[in-house]
């Protein structure tokens, strides 16, 4: 064996669960579905397909641990630039409402 | 063990099951003299390109989500701004939807095709990235006609008669950057599958198409994130 060799049936089984996940998605948008039920969804929705496409598509599923801490750690890093990015944007906000133009 | 260009050196740890055999790969990985990635470079190279690429495009959404945070006037509601009338049923969002299936059908190709390249089935192989390859382009095709419609419609990357003027700021530069991704994919994945079907990797063996297709995975992973926060949220 040479690889990455997962059985084909796999591949279509994954591949037919993004599908249902967008449609569920997309429904989301389409049913009006608001406040923090839509907030919640979306993002679930999302991490199941990216977690779908990155460990099985991309067969991070089967790597050694070394290579799957190289990709999945430093990204946290962007979770805190998104912290205090919210921060400073909910503080702009409020000195725009303050002092409108 | 061959010295092959490209061959994977052989492993001085094999993989235990369960969750401290894990640790004591990774330490022994970490801790080993020579080398501690088990993969072809190539393979270790793109992952790295991917991770950088994610900063990328981190970085893009968060600014995105700072300006939406920031801004005092109404966000333009992207349900509407593309939805399209086809038929004379008014359907929203229905172009963004038909995208982001054809994406994932050319990501569902392209796993096919990386297994059918490490069977050695060449045909089958080449055949299915050329179909990856022809749905990103179909992909971009329909991003054109995206842009070119909001164009029309009067979006700028300064302003917009839909409300906040930060909304052609985000998507063109994300949207666009995305975009430019996929076309580079296309031609990227078009070579190898060209190159495949001539035979030129019978000697090297095909990881450059589980390579390739970890780069076309990324592009599908990024619309996934782009799909939720700029077109739902």
């Amino acid at each position: 064996m040479e690889g990455q060799q997962h059985p084909v049936g796999l591949y279509l089984k994954v591949w037919g669960l993004l599908f249902v996940l967008s449609a569920l998605s997309y429904l989301v948008d389409l049913l009006h579905v608001e406040g923090l039920l839509r907030w919640t969804l979306i993002l679930a929705l999302m991490m199941a397909k990216a977690a779908l496409i990155v460990a099985v598509f991309m067969h991070l599923r089967w790597e050694r641990l070394a290579l799957v801490c190289v990709v999945v750690i430093p990204p946290a890093a962007l979770l805190v630039l998104a912290g205090m990015m919210a921060t400073e944007s909910d503080y702009i906000f409020s000195l725009r409402s303050l002092y409108p133009r | 063990m061959s010295a092959q260009p490209g061959a994977v050196p052989s492993d001085p740890e094999p993989p235990r099951a369960g969750w401290p055999g894990r640790a004591a790969e990774l330490v022994s990985d970490l801790s080993g003299d020579r080398q501690m990635f088990y993969v072809p470079w190539g393979k270790a190279m793109m992952w790295i390109f991917l991770l950088s690429d994610t900063f990328i495009f981190g970085t893009f959404l968060t600014g995105y989500m700072s300006v939406r945070m920031a801004t005092t006037t109404g966000w333009p509601n992207p349900s509407e701004v593309f939805a399209l009338t086809i038929g004379g049923v008014h359907l929203p969002l229905i172009l963004i939807a038909i995208m982001t299936f054809v994406l994932i059908s050319s990501s569902g190709t392209m796993a096919m095709a990386v297994n059918y390249a490490y069977r050695r089935d060449r045909r089958r192989c080449a055949a299915l990235m050329a179909g990856t390859a022809v749905c990103g382009a179909l992909f971009v095709g329909m991003q054109a006609f995206e842009w070119s419609k909001l164009i029309a419609e009067g979006v700028r990357p300064w302003g917009n008669p839909m409300g906040s003027a930060q909304f052609g700021a985000s998507f063109f530069m994300i949207t666009g950057f995305h975009g430019m991704h996929v076309t580079a994919g296309v031609i990227y994945l078009a070579i190898v599958a060209w190159r495949v079907a001539h035979g030129a990797y019978e000697r090297k063996g095909y990881e450059i198409v589980e390579i390739a297709g970890l780069y076309w995975h990324f592009v599908d992973l990024v619309w996934v994130f782009i799909f939720a926060l700029f077109y739902l949220w």
